[in-house]
């Protein structure tokens, strides 16, 4: 440790203004801050600091995603093995996966990170954390046989449109992850929807099981083909088709309570999407007039990624209402309209999209009222003082 | 039954090296000082020059634009030194005392048979009236105001704080003469808030002339503005003033005795103090006899604060106790690196998340240093001020308000509600370590300015 540090401490002034490399220094900076806390201290105000740092926040997070991608791997061995009748042994099928998956992981954060290294450079500013998790967010909502083309135009797009040009990580309007989602789901809708997308090999047909059909039960439920649906514990579990890291419930919850736990993701949004989409649900079944309305409103719960977008999507904190009284409505409304547009909207199946990234552009105004109802007390306060006096 | 305000919303940060319940007399200081810097916006003028001898209570400097407050000398003796920073901006009024201290006499005086004119006329002379702060802005009151209230926090919540109920035990006298002179100043109550959790002092408990509220909870509770906020909360034109305990002891003694009189009990806490506990002492002492012979390490590798660890002042190891300060805090300098400190599990390191594997001790205290333990970041994360400040006001809001100067939203916002120590916890939480006590006062100034 002590002869890494000489040797970062060596090749340091070649980086610094006017060193050679001094073109390298965000590049330097985060590879430096990477390896070790700085040794900066506090002058005024508050003398000690809390240990937590964005660095720490980020990497809570990408561990909070480890158990839906751990899944993910083997569940993408699991589907291909059924659809083509291979082997089913654990190993075999998670190595199957991680070839699969891990490809799709090392474009998305080599593209994105390159593109953030060179804006962090351009600006002379810091690197900024937040990618680490956007990255690893990307290749969890795509389905498996994305052509590795797309998941870094995409990540490009995303990086640049979707942050850069608001001037970085916690200034974007728009969930990073779900922009690059919705750019892949507009520009290439045959490689993002359809039945044959979600299970790896499929979309070449070759060696198929005769009658497997690789749709997604939110596909089958909006073709009212409910005897198709998979049973609510394989839901839960997830041993069904989607996007790779959407399907199990069970992981996205293991992911939950340690955001949850360690006081990083807001359980107010999380709890307030469940209760619009169960609401939502129940109005639904309430006044149903077709088999999609008739679903019990708790399996909207486990169908699609409306349990991966409450945990990971709607809790980010830049694009999410800022109040704690607005993180209720905000994550309520997701809840609501996620599964409005499930149901009322056939061609756009998966809801919880184009939810969120509706309610990240109205949470601002969210906030607004909230703020404006605060000014307005404080007003109304003053003025009777006044009064009295 | 008495109301009790309960303050859920804070944070106890558990730190090592509380001060012990000893009292000791500390010997006469090598040297004392004033420093303008321990009043914010204050335009200080001198009115002694090196070499000038001075007596305990007489005038070093005052203020440029109120000249009838005066900042006077805490002992008799030497002016030894004027220190100046960039700009030529004062810094300190350094005094070397005599052996044999000498007093300006003001007369005894019962406050309560004199006019309100000849109170502050006392107080300003004496240097006790900067005592007195000025909510809104937290600054040095001015005398030609009469404020709605006097509010007095009787309790210190800050780490490491001491206990202010053993720190006044002695001077129930002194504490109901400047209560005394305190009603002469107010047309209101003066409030005297304490913590229902302990058994007051009776130099509390037994006073006259005050009103009291209860508060328990988590710090910021004895902060004196969060108690205003919850008692009678700042309107835009209200004027309250605010004054700590020690404080009020030494004004009245300045009618007991009729002379200032700046001894109070102060604590010495900290990890690397060998022997924390309780020093008696004059106001503007240095406190290098009083931690010398007692670190536990060389002084380099440490940080000496003039004040609790949040909203202290960083001094040099033979630096000087400041004017409002009632204790001295030794921590150690965090200037190290620490290699994949951010990836490793954190048993011995404290976080109000718990991202940390240290919440699975609960109840155990932490040697904290200076580092920043990570680097300055754009605000990404929510939530985080609004439970560490109990106050029913948006603070990231506000600070966004101050940063893009906007002074109509820095008032509907709340800003005449602030000081910049009741955010101080928002400073210490703050995943994107933001500075957020300089940027409030910077606030606060940007108001004084363009509203005056």
């Amino acid at each position: 440790m002590k002869a890494l540090r000489n040797f970062v401490d060596k090749i340091k002034p070649n980086f610094e203004e006017g060193g050679k490399l001094a073109m390298f220094h965000s590049t330097f900076e985060a590879f430096e801050t990477f390896l070790f806390v700085p040794n900066k201290v506090t002058d005024k105000g508050s003398h000690i600091r809390d240990a937590m740092d964005m660095k720490r926040t980020m990497i809570i997070v990408v561990m909070a995603l480890v158990p839906a991608l751990l899944f993910g791997m083997w569940n993408v061995g699991y589907q291909n093995a059924l659809s083509t009748g291979a082997d089913t042994e654990f190993w075999s099928l998670f190595f199957f996966g991680f070839l699969k998956v891990f490809p799709i992981i090392v474009v998305s954060y080599v593209v994105g990170l390159g593109i953030e290294f060179a804006f962090a450079q351009v600006r002379k500013h810091e690197v900024n954390e937040g990618y680490l998790v956007t990255g690893m967010l990307i290749p969890l909502i795509v389905p498996v046989d994305i052509p590795l083309w797309m998941v870094a135009l995409a990540v490009a797009f995303t990086v640049i449109i979707g942050k850069e040009v608001f001037g970085g990580t916690g200034m974007n309007i728009f969930n990073p992850a779900l922009i690059a989602r919705a750019f892949l789901f507009f520009a290439y809708p045959s490689h993002m929807s359809g039945d044959y997308v979600w299970v790896a090999g499929l979309s070449k047909g070759e060696g198929i099981v005769d009658g497997f059909s690789g749709a997604t039960p939110l596909a089958n439920a909006a073709a009212y083909q409910i005897d198709k649906i998979p049973t609510a514990l394989e839901m839960f579990i997830g041993t069904i088709p989607g996007s790779v890291g959407e399907t199990s419930t069970l992981a996205i919850l293991l992911g939950a309570f340690i955001l949850i736990f360690t006081g990083i993701g807001s359980w107010k949004i999380i709890l307030s999407t469940v209760i619009g989409g169960l609401s939502m649900g129940l109005i639904f079944n309430a006044f149903a007039v077709n088999p999609f309305m008739e679903i019990p409103a708790w399996h909207h719960l486990i169908m699609g990624g409306f349990a991966f977008g409450a945990v990971f999507m709607a809790t980010d904190p830049v694009t999410a209402s800022q109040t704690e009284k607005g993180k209720w409505i905000y994550g309520f409304l997701i809840g609501v309209f996620a599964v409005l547009v499930r149901v009322f909207n056939p061609a756009y199946p998966e809801g919880m999209m184009l939810s969120i990234l509706l309610m990240n552009a109205f949470a601002p105004l969210i906030d607004h009222y909230i703020i404006e109802a605060n000014i307005s007390k404080r007003k109304k306060r003053a003025a009777k003082a006044a009064k009295i006096s | 039954m008495q109301k009790t305000y309960r303050i859920r919303k804070g944070l106890n940060i558990p730190m090592k090296g509380e001060a012990e319940k000893v009292f000791t007399r500390a010997d006469q200081a090598e040297a004392y000082a004033v420093k303008p810097i321990d009043f914010a916006g204050l335009t200080p003028k001198l009115s002694v020059k090196e070499g000038d001898k001075v007596k305990a209570g007489e005038s070093l400097f005052f203020d440029k634009y109120r000249p009838h407050i005066h900042f006077t000398s805490p002992v008799s003796g030497e002016v030894v030194s004027v220190v100046r920073g960039e700009k030529r901006k004062l810094l300190e009024v350094v005094v070397k005392p005599d052996a044999n201290q000498e007093y300006v006499e003001f007369g005894k005086a019962n406050p309560k048979e004199l006019s309100r004119e000849q109170v502050v006329e006392k107080l300003t002379q004496s240097g006790v009236w900067p005592a007195i702060k000025q909510r809104p802005y937290a600054i040095v009151a001015n005398p030609e105001h009469t404020p709605k209230a006097i509010f007095i926090s009787g309790f210190d919540t800050a780490p490491l704080s001491p206990d202010i109920d053993f720190a006044v035990k002695e001077e129930a006298e002194a504490f109901q003469a400047g209560i005394d002179a305190l009603s002469k100043l107010t047309s209101g109550k003066i409030h005297l808030n304490l913590n229902p959790d302990f058994p007051s002092s009776s130099v509390f408990s037994k006073a006259k002339g005050v009103q009291y509220n209860y508060f328990s909870g988590l710090h910021p509770a004895g902060n004196v503005g969060i108690q205003i906020h919850h008692i009678d909360p700042i309107n835009k034109g209200d004027i309250v003033w605010t004054i700590n305990p020690l404080e009020v002891i030494i004004m009245g003694r300045l009618f007991l005795k009729g002379v200032y009189d700046a001894t109070k009990v102060i604590a010495l806490a900290g990890s690397e103090v060998q022997k924390p506990r309780y020093f008696i002492l004059k106001s503007g002492a240095s406190i290098a006899n009083i931690v010398s012979e007692n670190l536990t390490q060389p002084a380099e590798n440490l940080r000496f604060i003039s004040g609790n660890v949040l909203t202290g002042t960083r001094i040099a190891a033979n630096g000087f106790l400041g004017y409002y300060d009632n204790m001295v805090t030794v921590i150690p300098e965090g200037n190290h690196y620490e290699m994949f400190g951010w990836a490793l599990p954190g048993f011995g390191k404290f976080s109000v998340s718990r991202s940390f594997f240290s919440w699975l001790m609960p109840g155990r205290k932490f040697k904290l240093h200076t580092n920043y333990n990570g680097g300055e970041r754009a605000y990404v994360v929510t939530g985080q001020y609004e439970k560490v400040l109990p106050m029913n006001i948006y603070p990231v809001h506000l600070i966004k308000a101050i940063l893009a100067k906007d002074i109509d939203k820095m008032e509907n916002l709340g800003i005449y509600e602030i000081a910049e120590e009741d955010m101080a916890l928002c400073e210490y939480v703050c995943t994107s370590k933001t500075e957020v006590q300089a940027i409030v006062r910077e606030g606060i100034e940007l108001m004084v300015k363009e509203l005056g």
